[in-house]
Protein backbone atom coordinates (compact mmCIF):
# COMPACT_ATOMS: atom_id res chain seq x y z
CA UNK A 1 0.00 0.00 0.00
CA UNK A 2 0.93 3.33 -0.82
CA UNK A 3 -1.19 6.30 -0.38
CA UNK A 4 0.60 9.94 -1.82
CA UNK A 5 -1.67 12.54 -0.38
CA UNK A 6 -1.17 16.95 -0.68
CA UNK A 7 -3.52 18.56 1.94
CA UNK A 8 -3.40 22.45 1.14
CA UNK A 9 -5.07 25.35 2.00
CA UNK A 10 -4.90 28.95 4.27
CA UNK A 11 -2.12 28.96 6.93
CA UNK A 12 -3.32 28.20 10.21
CA UNK A 13 -6.20 26.48 9.00
CA UNK A 14 -3.73 23.25 10.91
CA UNK A 15 -2.85 21.83 7.42
CA UNK A 16 0.67 20.98 8.10
CA UNK A 17 -0.53 19.21 11.67
CA UNK A 18 -2.94 17.42 9.93
CA UNK A 19 -0.67 15.91 8.08
CA UNK A 20 2.15 15.60 10.91
CA UNK A 21 -0.83 13.51 12.91
CA UNK A 22 -1.09 11.51 9.56
CA UNK A 23 2.34 10.47 9.13
CA UNK A 24 3.21 9.81 12.81
CA UNK A 25 0.15 7.88 12.79
CA UNK A 26 1.79 5.89 9.68
CA UNK A 27 4.85 5.28 11.97
CA UNK A 28 2.30 3.82 15.08
CA UNK A 29 1.24 1.18 12.43
CA UNK A 30 4.67 0.40 11.38
CA UNK A 31 4.56 2.13 7.85
CA UNK A 32 7.22 4.00 6.01
CA UNK A 33 5.93 7.94 5.71
CA UNK A 34 7.42 11.31 4.69
CA UNK A 35 6.27 14.62 5.24
CA UNK A 36 6.89 17.76 2.96
CA UNK A 37 5.68 21.65 3.50
CA UNK A 38 5.92 23.98 1.44
CA UNK A 39 8.32 26.48 3.12
CA UNK A 40 8.98 28.83 0.16
CA UNK A 41 7.32 32.23 -1.21
CA UNK A 42 4.09 30.68 -1.48
CA UNK A 43 3.91 30.26 2.49
CA UNK A 44 4.95 33.72 2.91
CA UNK A 45 1.39 34.20 1.00
CA UNK A 46 -0.94 32.87 3.05
CA UNK A 47 -1.43 29.39 1.52
CA UNK A 48 0.43 26.36 2.79
CA UNK A 49 0.79 23.03 1.77
CA UNK A 50 1.92 19.23 2.80
CA UNK A 51 2.69 16.36 0.96
CA UNK A 52 2.41 12.83 2.70
CA UNK A 53 3.04 9.52 1.63
CA UNK A 54 2.10 6.83 3.77
CA UNK A 55 3.67 3.06 2.36
CA UNK A 56 4.83 0.00 3.33
CA UNK A 57 7.87 -0.01 0.85
CA UNK A 58 10.43 2.42 0.77
CA UNK A 59 9.23 5.81 -0.21
CA UNK A 60 10.73 7.15 -3.47
CA UNK A 61 10.42 10.95 -3.86
CA UNK A 62 8.85 12.97 -0.65
CA UNK A 63 7.91 15.53 -3.57
CA UNK A 64 5.23 14.92 -5.70
CA UNK A 65 3.49 16.03 -8.96
CA UNK A 66 0.35 13.83 -8.73
CA UNK A 67 -1.14 12.55 -6.21
CA UNK A 68 -3.79 9.95 -5.07
CA UNK A 69 -5.77 11.85 -2.53
CA UNK A 70 -5.76 16.03 -2.84
CA UNK A 71 -7.68 17.13 0.16
CA UNK A 72 -8.18 21.13 -0.77
CA UNK A 73 -9.38 23.43 1.71
CA UNK A 74 -9.36 26.88 -0.37
CA UNK A 75 -9.81 28.50 -4.17
CA UNK A 76 -6.51 28.91 -4.47
CA UNK A 77 -5.26 25.11 -3.81
CA UNK A 78 -8.43 24.23 -5.81
CA UNK A 79 -6.82 26.05 -8.41
CA UNK A 80 -3.34 24.54 -8.34
CA UNK A 81 -4.10 20.92 -7.41
CA UNK A 82 -7.22 19.88 -8.59
CA UNK A 83 -5.72 18.83 -12.01
CA UNK A 84 -2.50 17.25 -10.07
CA UNK A 85 -5.17 14.56 -9.09
CA UNK A 86 -4.14 11.37 -10.58
CA UNK A 87 -7.09 9.72 -12.69
CA UNK A 88 -9.34 7.55 -10.86
CA UNK A 89 -8.19 9.35 -7.53
CA UNK A 90 -9.85 11.68 -5.15
CA UNK A 91 -10.28 14.92 -4.03
CA UNK A 92 -12.17 15.92 -0.69
CA UNK A 93 -12.57 19.47 0.20
CA UNK A 94 -14.59 21.95 2.48
CA UNK A 95 -17.16 23.87 -0.02
CA UNK A 96 -16.31 26.99 2.48
CA UNK A 97 -15.23 30.05 0.18
CA UNK A 98 -14.92 27.68 -2.87
CA UNK A 99 -16.25 29.89 -5.35
CA UNK A 100 -15.73 26.84 -8.46
CA UNK A 101 -16.12 23.62 -7.24
CA UNK A 102 -14.23 21.12 -9.02
CA UNK A 103 -15.22 19.94 -12.53
CA UNK A 104 -13.24 16.23 -13.24
CA UNK A 105 -15.25 13.93 -14.15
CA UNK A 106 -12.58 10.85 -14.01
CA UNK A 107 -12.07 11.14 -10.19
CA UNK A 108 -13.90 10.92 -7.26
CA UNK A 109 -14.77 13.90 -5.75
CA UNK A 110 -16.41 14.06 -2.09
CA UNK A 111 -16.99 17.61 0.28
CA UNK A 112 -17.31 17.58 3.98
CA UNK A 113 -18.48 21.31 5.51
CA UNK A 114 -16.06 21.04 8.17
CA UNK A 115 -15.85 25.06 8.69
CA UNK A 116 -19.62 24.85 9.36
CA UNK A 117 -19.48 21.91 11.37
CA UNK A 118 -16.88 23.08 13.79
CA UNK A 119 -18.16 26.43 14.51
CA UNK A 120 -21.36 24.46 15.38
CA UNK A 121 -19.17 22.20 17.63
CA UNK A 122 -17.90 25.43 19.02
CA UNK A 123 -14.29 24.36 18.71
CA UNK A 124 -12.54 26.50 15.52
CA UNK A 125 -9.66 24.15 16.31
CA UNK A 126 -11.53 20.76 15.51
CA UNK A 127 -11.37 21.53 11.94
CA UNK A 128 -8.55 19.65 10.59
CA UNK A 129 -9.98 16.89 12.57
CA UNK A 130 -13.03 16.54 10.66
CA UNK A 131 -11.59 17.05 7.67
CA UNK A 132 -9.21 14.10 8.82
CA UNK A 133 -12.18 11.94 9.99
CA UNK A 134 -13.88 12.46 6.65
CA UNK A 135 -10.55 11.63 4.96
CA UNK A 136 -9.64 8.37 6.54
CA UNK A 137 -13.57 7.64 6.15
CA UNK A 138 -12.89 7.22 2.38
CA UNK A 139 -9.42 6.14 2.87
CA UNK A 140 -9.20 3.93 5.88
CA UNK A 141 -5.51 3.43 5.44
CA UNK A 142 -4.90 4.34 9.10
CA UNK A 143 -6.97 3.17 12.27
CA UNK A 144 -8.06 5.61 14.42
CA UNK A 145 -6.29 3.77 17.77
CA UNK A 146 -3.45 4.52 15.82
CA UNK A 147 -4.01 8.04 15.68
CA UNK A 148 -4.75 8.42 19.12
CA UNK A 149 -0.90 6.88 19.73
CA UNK A 150 0.53 9.25 17.47
CA UNK A 151 -1.50 12.49 18.99
CA UNK A 152 -0.20 11.33 22.11
CA UNK A 153 3.22 10.85 21.44
CA UNK A 154 3.31 13.96 19.50
CA UNK A 155 1.23 16.26 21.34
CA UNK A 156 3.18 17.41 24.63
CA UNK A 157 1.72 15.95 27.37
CA UNK A 158 0.13 19.65 28.47
CA UNK A 159 -2.12 19.04 25.42
CA UNK A 160 -3.39 15.72 25.72
CA UNK A 161 -6.80 16.57 27.38
CA UNK A 162 -7.36 17.78 24.59
CA UNK A 163 -7.56 14.78 22.62
CA UNK A 164 -11.04 13.26 23.49
CA UNK A 165 -12.29 16.35 21.81
CA UNK A 166 -9.77 15.59 18.68
CA UNK A 167 -11.17 12.16 18.23
CA UNK A 168 -15.16 13.42 18.70
CA UNK A 169 -14.07 15.55 15.93
CA UNK A 170 -12.57 13.08 13.41
CA UNK A 171 -15.70 10.41 14.43
CA UNK A 172 -18.08 13.88 13.24
CA UNK A 173 -16.02 13.49 10.07
CA UNK A 174 -16.86 10.42 9.38
CA UNK A 175 -20.64 11.06 9.60
CA UNK A 176 -21.00 14.05 7.54
CA UNK A 177 -18.59 13.71 4.58
CA UNK A 178 -20.75 13.54 1.54
CA UNK A 179 -19.80 12.49 -2.37
CA UNK A 180 -20.17 14.74 -4.78
CA UNK A 181 -21.44 13.32 -7.79
CA UNK B 1 9.06 -2.10 17.76
CA UNK B 2 11.73 0.31 17.50
CA UNK B 3 11.24 3.90 18.47
CA UNK B 4 10.78 5.92 15.91
CA UNK B 5 10.09 9.64 15.79
CA UNK B 6 9.32 11.86 13.17
CA UNK B 7 11.34 14.80 12.84
CA UNK B 8 12.61 17.55 10.29
CA UNK B 9 16.02 16.67 8.41
CA UNK B 10 17.30 19.81 10.53
CA UNK B 11 15.84 19.14 13.81
CA UNK B 12 17.30 16.08 13.44
CA UNK B 13 20.89 17.27 13.07
CA UNK B 14 20.68 19.40 16.03
CA UNK B 15 19.34 16.32 18.34
CA UNK B 16 21.90 14.12 16.70
CA UNK B 17 24.67 16.70 17.73
CA UNK B 18 23.81 16.58 21.16
CA UNK B 19 23.61 12.78 21.38
CA UNK B 20 26.78 12.22 20.04
CA UNK B 21 28.63 14.28 22.23
CA UNK B 22 29.33 17.51 20.10
CA UNK B 23 31.03 20.26 22.64
CA UNK B 24 30.30 23.11 20.25
CA UNK B 25 27.82 24.26 17.97
CA UNK B 26 28.42 28.11 16.35
CA UNK B 27 26.10 29.44 13.71
CA UNK B 28 23.98 32.20 12.22
CA UNK B 29 20.13 31.78 11.39
CA UNK B 30 19.45 31.68 7.43
CA UNK B 31 16.64 29.69 5.94
CA UNK B 32 16.22 26.69 4.81
CA UNK B 33 18.18 25.78 7.49
CA UNK B 34 17.50 27.53 11.01
CA UNK B 35 15.60 25.26 12.59
CA UNK B 36 19.43 23.57 13.27
CA UNK B 37 20.04 26.21 15.94
CA UNK B 38 16.36 26.66 16.91
CA UNK B 39 16.32 22.97 18.04
CA UNK B 40 19.37 23.88 19.29
CA UNK B 41 18.72 26.72 21.83
CA UNK B 42 15.01 24.98 22.46
CA UNK B 43 16.61 21.97 23.65
CA UNK B 44 19.29 23.79 25.56
CA UNK B 45 22.35 20.94 25.34
CA UNK B 46 24.65 22.84 28.12
CA UNK B 47 22.00 22.11 31.07
CA UNK B 48 21.66 18.55 30.14
CA UNK B 49 25.64 17.55 28.33
CA UNK B 50 27.65 20.94 28.50
CA UNK B 51 27.50 21.68 24.99
CA UNK B 52 28.11 25.11 24.54
CA UNK B 53 25.62 26.59 21.11
CA UNK B 54 26.25 29.89 20.32
CA UNK B 55 24.97 32.38 17.59
CA UNK B 56 27.60 34.50 16.86
CA UNK B 57 27.73 37.84 15.20
CA UNK B 58 28.09 36.50 11.65
CA UNK B 59 29.21 33.33 9.74
CA UNK B 60 32.55 34.41 9.74
CA UNK B 61 32.82 34.88 13.49
CA UNK B 62 31.03 31.29 13.70
CA UNK B 63 33.64 29.48 11.73
CA UNK B 64 36.38 31.04 13.41
CA UNK B 65 34.77 30.09 16.57
CA UNK B 66 34.75 26.14 15.20
CA UNK B 67 38.38 26.50 14.51
CA UNK B 68 39.35 27.40 17.63
CA UNK B 69 37.50 24.93 19.54
CA UNK B 70 38.93 22.34 16.86
CA UNK B 71 42.37 23.15 17.60
CA UNK B 72 41.29 22.09 21.15
CA UNK B 73 41.00 19.00 20.29
CA UNK B 74 36.61 19.72 20.89
CA UNK B 75 33.83 17.76 18.57
CA UNK B 76 32.23 21.26 17.20
CA UNK B 77 30.10 22.05 14.09
CA UNK B 78 29.01 24.89 12.48
CA UNK B 79 25.46 24.97 9.59
CA UNK B 80 24.43 27.16 7.45
CA UNK B 81 23.24 27.29 3.44
CA UNK B 82 24.51 28.51 0.66
CA UNK B 83 25.29 32.30 0.97
CA UNK B 84 26.34 31.80 4.25
CA UNK B 85 28.59 28.71 3.65
CA UNK B 86 30.72 31.58 1.05
CA UNK B 87 31.55 33.84 3.74
CA UNK B 88 32.33 30.75 5.41
CA UNK B 89 35.10 29.31 3.19
CA UNK B 90 37.92 31.29 4.32
CA UNK B 91 37.50 30.06 7.67
CA UNK B 92 37.54 26.17 5.84
CA UNK B 93 40.43 26.96 3.87
CA UNK B 94 42.04 27.65 7.11
CA UNK B 95 41.04 24.85 9.21
CA UNK B 96 41.51 22.11 6.20
CA UNK B 97 45.47 24.08 6.11
CA UNK B 98 45.50 23.36 10.08
CA UNK B 99 44.10 19.94 10.08
CA UNK B 100 41.52 19.91 12.17
CA UNK B 101 37.96 17.93 12.52
CA UNK B 102 34.94 19.55 12.10
CA UNK B 103 31.47 19.07 10.69
CA UNK B 104 29.92 21.52 8.77
CA UNK B 105 26.62 21.59 7.42
CA UNK B 106 25.63 23.08 4.28
CA UNK B 107 21.62 22.62 3.23
CA UNK B 108 21.60 24.61 -0.06
CA UNK B 109 19.66 26.61 -1.30
CA UNK B 110 19.73 28.35 -5.25
CA UNK B 111 21.95 30.63 -6.07
CA UNK B 112 24.00 32.79 -7.01
CA UNK B 113 24.58 35.62 -4.68
CA UNK B 114 21.40 35.42 -2.10
CA UNK B 115 19.05 33.21 -5.11
CA UNK B 116 16.06 31.92 -2.93
CA UNK B 117 15.48 30.13 -0.08
CA UNK B 118 14.29 26.77 -2.37
CA UNK B 119 16.05 23.80 -2.23
CA UNK B 120 19.20 23.22 -5.06
CA UNK B 121 22.42 21.39 -5.49
CA UNK B 122 24.35 24.02 -7.25
CA UNK B 123 27.20 24.39 -4.63
CA UNK B 124 28.80 21.04 -5.61
CA UNK B 125 31.76 22.68 -6.91
CA UNK B 126 32.14 24.66 -3.96
CA UNK B 127 31.63 21.18 -1.26
CA UNK B 128 34.05 18.78 -3.25
CA UNK B 129 36.60 21.12 -6.01
CA UNK B 130 37.69 23.28 -2.78
CA UNK B 131 35.70 26.25 -2.24
CA UNK B 132 38.41 28.34 -0.62
CA UNK B 133 41.95 28.69 -1.82
CA UNK B 134 44.76 26.60 -2.06
CA UNK B 135 44.74 22.82 -2.73
CA UNK B 136 42.68 20.73 -0.16
CA UNK B 137 39.69 18.60 -0.15
CA UNK B 138 36.86 18.35 2.51
CA UNK B 139 35.20 14.78 3.22
CA UNK B 140 31.52 15.64 1.89
CA UNK B 141 28.53 13.80 2.64
CA UNK B 142 25.41 13.63 1.04
CA UNK B 143 22.28 12.47 2.44
CA UNK B 144 18.72 11.60 0.99
CA UNK B 145 17.08 10.68 3.94
CA UNK B 146 16.15 12.12 7.37
CA UNK B 147 17.90 8.75 8.76
CA UNK B 148 20.81 9.62 7.13
CA UNK B 149 20.93 13.49 8.37
CA UNK B 150 21.59 11.67 11.55
CA UNK B 151 23.85 8.89 10.91
CA UNK B 152 25.81 11.22 8.94
CA UNK B 153 26.48 13.57 12.06
CA UNK B 154 27.90 10.82 13.77
CA UNK B 155 29.87 9.44 10.51
CA UNK B 156 31.15 12.98 10.09
CA UNK B 157 32.37 13.27 13.10
CA UNK B 158 34.07 9.86 13.12
CA UNK B 159 35.62 10.53 9.49
CA UNK B 160 36.93 14.09 10.33
CA UNK B 161 38.97 13.24 13.06
CA UNK B 162 40.11 10.04 12.13
CA UNK B 163 41.78 12.15 9.21
CA UNK B 164 42.07 15.24 10.99
CA UNK B 165 40.36 17.13 8.39
CA UNK B 166 37.60 19.41 8.46
CA UNK B 167 34.30 17.19 6.70
CA UNK B 168 30.71 18.76 5.14
CA UNK B 169 27.29 17.51 5.04
CA UNK B 170 26.06 18.65 1.66
CA UNK B 171 22.25 18.67 2.03
CA UNK B 172 19.47 20.64 0.71
CA UNK B 173 16.30 22.33 1.27
CA UNK B 174 14.28 19.00 0.68
CA UNK B 175 16.10 16.61 3.23
CA UNK B 176 16.30 19.40 5.53
CA UNK B 177 12.83 20.75 5.84
CA UNK B 178 10.92 17.37 4.95
CA UNK B 179 10.20 15.11 8.04
CA UNK B 180 10.62 11.36 7.92
CA UNK B 181 10.43 8.41 10.96
CA UNK B 182 14.15 8.48 12.24
CA UNK B 183 15.76 6.28 14.65
CA UNK B 184 18.17 8.53 16.38
CA UNK B 185 21.84 7.08 18.62
CA UNK B 186 21.75 6.61 21.63
CA UNK B 187 23.87 9.45 23.97
CA UNK B 188 27.15 9.37 23.93
CA UNK B 189 29.12 11.57 26.77
CA UNK B 190 31.42 14.77 25.70
CA UNK B 191 34.82 13.41 25.93
CA UNK B 192 36.37 14.64 28.91
CA UNK B 193 39.82 17.28 28.80
CA UNK B 194 41.86 13.92 30.00
CA UNK B 195 40.67 11.85 27.13
CA UNK B 196 41.09 14.03 24.60
CA UNK B 197 44.48 14.70 25.85
CA UNK B 198 44.98 11.45 25.55
CA UNK B 199 43.36 10.57 22.10
CA UNK B 200 44.40 13.91 20.39
CA UNK B 201 47.31 15.49 22.63
CA UNK B 202 49.84 15.30 20.25
CA UNK B 203 48.71 18.12 18.19
CA UNK B 204 45.15 19.79 19.99
CA UNK B 205 46.23 22.56 21.83
CA UNK B 206 45.03 21.07 25.15
CA UNK B 207 47.54 23.19 27.45
CA UNK B 208 51.39 22.59 27.74
CA UNK B 209 53.00 20.39 30.00
CA UNK B 210 56.85 20.11 31.04
CA UNK B 211 56.72 16.76 29.21
CA UNK B 212 55.95 18.02 25.97
CA UNK B 213 56.93 20.62 23.09
CA UNK B 214 54.37 23.33 22.54
CA UNK B 215 51.66 22.11 20.11
CA UNK B 216 51.30 24.79 17.16
CA UNK B 217 48.36 25.22 14.86
CA UNK B 218 48.49 27.64 12.09
CA UNK B 219 48.11 27.28 8.24
CA UNK B 220 51.20 29.64 7.58
CA UNK B 221 54.48 28.56 6.38
CA UNK B 222 56.95 30.95 4.79
CA UNK B 223 59.49 28.35 3.89
CA UNK B 224 58.41 27.30 0.59
CA UNK B 225 59.86 23.78 0.40
CA UNK B 226 57.99 22.87 4.04
CA UNK B 227 55.11 23.94 2.46
CA UNK B 228 55.63 21.83 -0.47
CA UNK B 229 56.41 19.10 1.79
CA UNK B 230 53.25 19.68 3.64
CA UNK B 231 50.98 20.13 0.36
CA UNK B 232 52.33 16.68 -0.77
CA UNK B 233 51.31 15.34 3.23
CA UNK B 234 47.79 16.36 2.25
CA UNK B 235 47.77 15.41 -1.02
CA UNK B 236 48.56 11.41 0.49
CA UNK B 237 46.40 12.44 3.02
CA UNK B 238 43.39 12.62 0.47
CA UNK B 239 44.30 9.71 -1.63
CA UNK B 240 44.14 7.11 1.21
CA UNK B 241 40.61 8.72 1.62
CA UNK B 242 40.09 8.42 -1.28
CA UNK B 243 41.35 4.77 -0.79
CA UNK B 244 38.83 3.74 1.81
CA UNK B 245 36.24 5.97 2.40
CA UNK B 246 34.07 5.89 -0.83
CA UNK B 247 30.57 5.09 0.31
CA UNK B 248 27.41 4.84 -2.39
CA UNK B 249 24.48 2.91 -2.75
CA UNK B 250 22.85 0.73 -5.90
CA UNK B 251 19.09 0.67 -6.40
CA UNK B 252 17.62 -1.81 -9.05
CA UNK B 253 20.97 -1.48 -10.84
CA UNK B 254 21.41 -5.69 -11.43
CA UNK B 255 19.55 -5.89 -14.61
CA UNK B 256 20.35 -2.08 -15.83
CA UNK B 257 20.55 -1.03 -19.26
CA UNK B 258 20.45 2.71 -18.31
CA UNK B 259 22.02 4.45 -15.36
CA UNK B 260 20.58 7.48 -13.09
CA UNK B 261 23.64 9.22 -11.18
CA UNK B 262 22.04 11.54 -8.70
CA UNK B 263 22.92 12.38 -4.90
CA UNK B 264 20.41 13.56 -2.09
CA UNK B 265 16.76 14.65 -2.87
CA UNK B 266 17.49 14.30 -6.63
CA UNK B 267 18.49 10.84 -5.93
CA UNK B 268 14.85 10.42 -4.22
CA UNK B 269 13.02 11.94 -7.54
CA UNK B 270 15.33 9.28 -9.52
CA UNK B 271 13.99 6.53 -7.44
CA UNK B 272 10.48 7.46 -8.52
CA UNK B 273 11.33 8.06 -12.31
CA UNK B 274 12.73 4.31 -12.18
CA UNK B 275 9.75 3.45 -11.15
CA UNK B 276 7.77 5.06 -14.16
CA UNK B 277 10.27 4.14 -16.63
CA UNK B 278 10.63 0.68 -15.78
CA UNK B 279 7.06 0.24 -15.72
CA UNK B 280 7.59 1.39 -19.66
CA UNK B 281 10.01 -1.14 -19.87
CA UNK B 282 13.31 0.59 -19.88
CA UNK B 283 15.69 -1.37 -17.63
CA UNK B 284 17.26 1.67 -15.99
CA UNK B 285 19.00 2.02 -12.09
CA UNK B 286 20.61 4.23 -9.83
CA UNK B 287 23.92 5.00 -8.08
CA UNK B 288 23.89 7.56 -5.56
CA UNK B 289 26.71 8.61 -4.14
CA UNK B 290 26.94 9.01 -0.62
CA UNK B 291 30.49 10.38 -0.82
CA UNK B 292 31.12 12.89 -3.12
CA UNK B 293 34.74 13.59 -1.79
CA UNK B 294 35.56 10.63 -2.42
CA UNK B 295 33.98 10.25 -5.64
CA UNK B 296 32.97 6.43 -6.33
CA UNK B 297 34.78 6.92 -9.90
CA UNK B 298 35.84 3.28 -9.62
CA UNK B 299 32.36 2.02 -8.57
CA UNK B 300 31.19 4.35 -12.04
CA UNK B 301 34.13 2.59 -14.08
CA UNK B 302 33.30 -1.12 -13.21
CA UNK B 303 29.68 -0.80 -14.47
CA UNK B 304 30.05 0.29 -17.87
CA UNK B 305 30.50 -2.98 -19.58
CA UNK B 306 26.85 -3.11 -19.02
CA UNK B 307 25.52 0.35 -19.50
CA UNK B 308 25.00 1.82 -22.62
CA UNK B 309 24.31 5.36 -21.23
CA UNK B 310 24.05 7.60 -17.95
CA UNK B 311 21.79 10.49 -16.63
CA UNK B 312 23.44 12.57 -14.18
CA UNK B 313 20.37 14.37 -12.67
CA UNK B 314 21.16 17.20 -9.90
CA UNK B 315 19.35 20.48 -9.11
CA UNK B 316 22.46 22.40 -10.55
CA UNK B 317 22.99 23.65 -14.38
CA UNK B 318 25.74 20.46 -14.48
CA UNK B 319 28.16 20.51 -12.17
CA UNK B 320 28.61 16.48 -10.51
CA UNK B 321 27.93 15.21 -14.33
CA UNK B 322 31.93 16.48 -15.14
CA UNK B 323 32.93 13.97 -12.26
CA UNK B 324 30.85 11.38 -13.93
CA UNK B 325 32.19 12.56 -17.20
CA UNK B 326 35.99 12.04 -15.91
CA UNK B 327 34.96 8.73 -14.95
CA UNK B 328 33.19 7.27 -17.36
CA UNK B 329 35.97 8.94 -19.74
CA UNK B 330 33.67 8.61 -23.05
CA UNK B 331 33.25 4.60 -22.94
CA UNK B 332 29.32 5.35 -22.84
CA UNK B 333 27.20 8.39 -23.18
CA UNK B 334 26.57 10.92 -20.79
CA UNK B 335 24.10 13.62 -20.28
CA UNK B 336 22.88 16.22 -17.99
CA UNK B 337 19.53 16.87 -16.42
CA UNK B 338 18.33 19.21 -13.94
CA UNK B 339 16.10 22.17 -13.55
CA UNK B 340 17.33 25.55 -11.69
CA UNK B 341 16.78 28.06 -9.12
CA UNK B 342 14.61 26.10 -6.02
CA UNK B 343 12.36 24.22 -9.08
CA UNK B 344 12.35 20.73 -8.54
CA UNK B 345 12.50 18.08 -11.45
CA UNK B 346 9.88 16.08 -11.68
CA UNK B 347 10.21 12.11 -11.73
CA UNK B 348 8.34 12.10 -15.50
CA UNK B 349 10.57 15.03 -16.42
CA UNK B 350 13.71 13.04 -15.11
CA UNK B 351 11.78 9.70 -17.17
CA UNK B 352 11.61 12.11 -20.73
CA UNK B 353 15.24 13.70 -20.56
CA UNK B 354 16.21 9.90 -20.04
CA UNK B 355 14.31 8.79 -23.21
CA UNK B 356 15.49 11.93 -25.38
CA UNK B 357 18.87 12.87 -24.41
CA UNK B 358 20.18 9.14 -23.90
CA UNK B 359 18.23 6.35 -25.27
CA UNK B 360 16.69 8.27 -28.43
CA UNK B 361 20.07 10.43 -28.19
CA UNK B 362 22.52 7.21 -29.17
Amino acid sequence: MTEEIIIAGFGGQGVLSMGKILAYSGIMQDQEVSWMPSYGPEMRGGTANVTVILSDNRISSPILFEYDTAIILNQQSMDKFEKSVKVGGTLLYDPNGIIHPPQRKDIKIYKVEAVEEAARMQSAKSFNMIVLGAFLKIKPIVKLENIIKGLKKSLPERHHHLIPMNEKAITRGMEIIEEVK
Amino acid sequence: MADYRLMKGNEVIAEAAIRYGCDGYFGYPITPQSEIMETLMLRKPWEETGMVVLQAESEIAAINMVYGGAACGKKVMTSSSSPGISLKQEGITYIAGAELPCLIVNVVRGGPGLGTIQPAQSDYFQAVKGGGHGDYRLIVLAPASVQEMNDFVGLGFDLAFKYRNPVMILSDGVIGQMMEKVQLGEFKPRWTNEQIIKMYGSWATTGKTPDRKHNIITSLELDSSRQEKFNHKLIEKYKVISENEVRFEEIACEDAEYLFIAYGSSSRICQKAIEIARAKGIKVGLLRPITLFPYPTKKIQSMLSKIKGILAVEMSAGQMVEDVRLAVEGKVPVQHFGRLGGMIPTPNEVVHALEEQIIKGK
